[in-house]
């Protein structure tokens, strides 16, 4: 499974031109290291529903680039937080961040 | 009226940045005017204070969520008919099935398509723009109780029967007062009548739905029922007399001669509904105590006194109110003597 699936990254790119691409992975870029952080918080704290909804951005923001295996994977803690499983989430946690630093790299990349 | 593809203002309320950022500049792309706001409570207050077209509204939002936004759009007079396009993920559908049954138009699942973003914005468009121009022709013609039930559930013309409380009112004697005055003059004193009397009426939750010449007639309780409408027809009815005394004081001091009325109030059941076209109609009441109320009416000449009522209306009363006991009266038409008493202010 690639990092960034081509053809969503392109329609994204042909819907919101040049110069508002470069905004919205900028956006991206500053926004997600604050929601893993959050993640990782509320797992800390045990606090399902902050959990829950700081994946669901994840997964949405992830979706939207065409960063397939980061919005699985954002899906399922999402899942954890609406069953109230944080517990079952560890390994989880750090496949997230190692997923968001590839998509990052090559986002980084696709700016133009 | 505007075409369909006129740019409108929106607003998009959204957590997250870069789904509002890529809503608004699709939005922009499109020719619309938008605003947007990072969570229910901040589009509530943006919705209050400024008029907007289409709200595109997320549903996982921290301090007010997008349910508890359509709870409070439900709720507010004004916004209750904004169109309301849900923005949501794909695996959250029985959510969205949750806010079209709370009263959201419309949804859209993210990560946007553009073309459907833009075929479902402009049907919403649309939707504001008729029901906009229907909340115009409706209050041109009808009160505004009337043009909220019609847009609330729908133009039908059949009737059902409701108890509710009939009022006519005339002038007095209102020839005779004409005959000693200029049409322009005549003119005036019926528009300041009318309002005088619009207003007490419609501040006791009455709708008048009827004027002719010099007289009108309105209902208590219907088209919205209210358990009260014979205690609230009374009470206009002595507003109503309150504030022709005191519109008579003014007419005094210039000369003019006094304006009396007579009101009739009856109580009970009637078939009430829509009558006429589409195009022009009116909430109406017929029946036997439509017919009563009006002869009651008749009746304030007979016995000199401004406010007469039935003994059904005199039940629903309070103790407060001062009745007089008229006894039993034979209108031409009834079968029964009705029992009629006199309201004093």
């Amino acid at each position: 499974m690639p990092v960034i699936d081509k053809t969503t990254f392109d329609e994204l790119k042909q819907m919101s031109g040049d110069d508002f691409i470069n905004e919205l992975i900028d956006t991206f870029l500053e926004d997600a290291p604050k929601m893993i952080a959050e993640i990782r918080s509320s797992h800390a704290s045990n606090n399902a529903e902050t959990f829950r909804r700081a994946a669901h951005s994840m997964k949405s923001n992830a979706a939207t680039f065409g960063a397939s295996q980061l919005a699985a994977l954002a899906k399922e803690l999402e899942m954890l937080g609406k069953e109230n499983k944080l517990h079952e989430a560890g390994d989880k946690l750090k496949a997230l961040e190692e997923a968001y630093a590839s998509v990052r790299d090559e986002l980084k990349g696709l700016k133009s | 009226m505007k075409s369909r593809h006129d740019p409108g203002q929106m607003l998009v309320v959204d957590d997250n940045r870069v789904n509002r950022l890529l809503l608004t500049r699709a939005l922009e792309q499109n020719g619309h005017q938008v605003a947007n706001a990072e969570n229910g409570r901040i589009g509530l207050e943006m919705l209050r204070a400024k008029p907007y077209d289409v709200l595109l509204l997320d549903i996982d939002m921290p301090e007010m969520n997008g349910f508890e936004v359509l709870e409070a759009l439900l709720q507010d007079e004004e916004l209750r008919y904004l169109p309301v396009i849900m923005t949501s993920a794909s695996d959250e559908l029985d959510r969205v099935v949750k806010c079209i049954e709370m009263g959201a138009e419309d949804y859209l699942v993210k990560p946007l398509n553009p073309v459907l973003l833009r075929a479902r914005v402009n049907a919403s468009l649309e939707k504001k723009r008729l029901r906009d121009e229907q909340r115009k022709l409706f209050r041109t013609f009808a009160t505004p109780a009337v043009a909220e039930q019609l847009l609330r559930d729908g133009f039908t013309l059949g009737g059902k029967y409701v108890t509710a409380s009939i009022m006519f009112c005339d002038i007095r004697s209102f020839t005779t007062l004409s005959e000693k005055q200029e049409p322009s003059e005549i003119i005036e004193l019926l528009n300041d009548y009318f309002a005088l009397m619009f207003d007490a009426i419609t501040a006791n939750s009455g709708t008048v739905n009827q004027m002719q010449g010099d007289g009108l007639m309105a209902i208590f309780g219907a088209p919205a029922h209210d358990e009260h409408h014979r205690e609230q027809a009374v009470n206009a009815a002595l507003e109503m007399v309150e504030l022709l005394r005191a519109f008579n004081e003014q007419r005094a001091v210039q000369n003019k001669e006094d304006v009396r009325i007579g009101i009739g109030i009856a109580t009970g059941k009637v078939i009430a509904g829509y009558t006429g076209t589409q195009h022009r109609a009116t909430y109406t009441c017929v029946g036997d105590t439509v017919n009563l109320a009006a002869r009651i009416e008749s009746h304030t000449k007979v016995v000199g006194k401004p406010i007469l009522i039935d003994h059904y209306t005199r039940e629903g009363v309070s103790e407060q109110t001062q009745v007089e006991d008229l006894g039993e009266v034979l209108f031409k038409g009834k079968q029964q003597p009705i029992q009629i008493f006199a309201v004093n202010s």
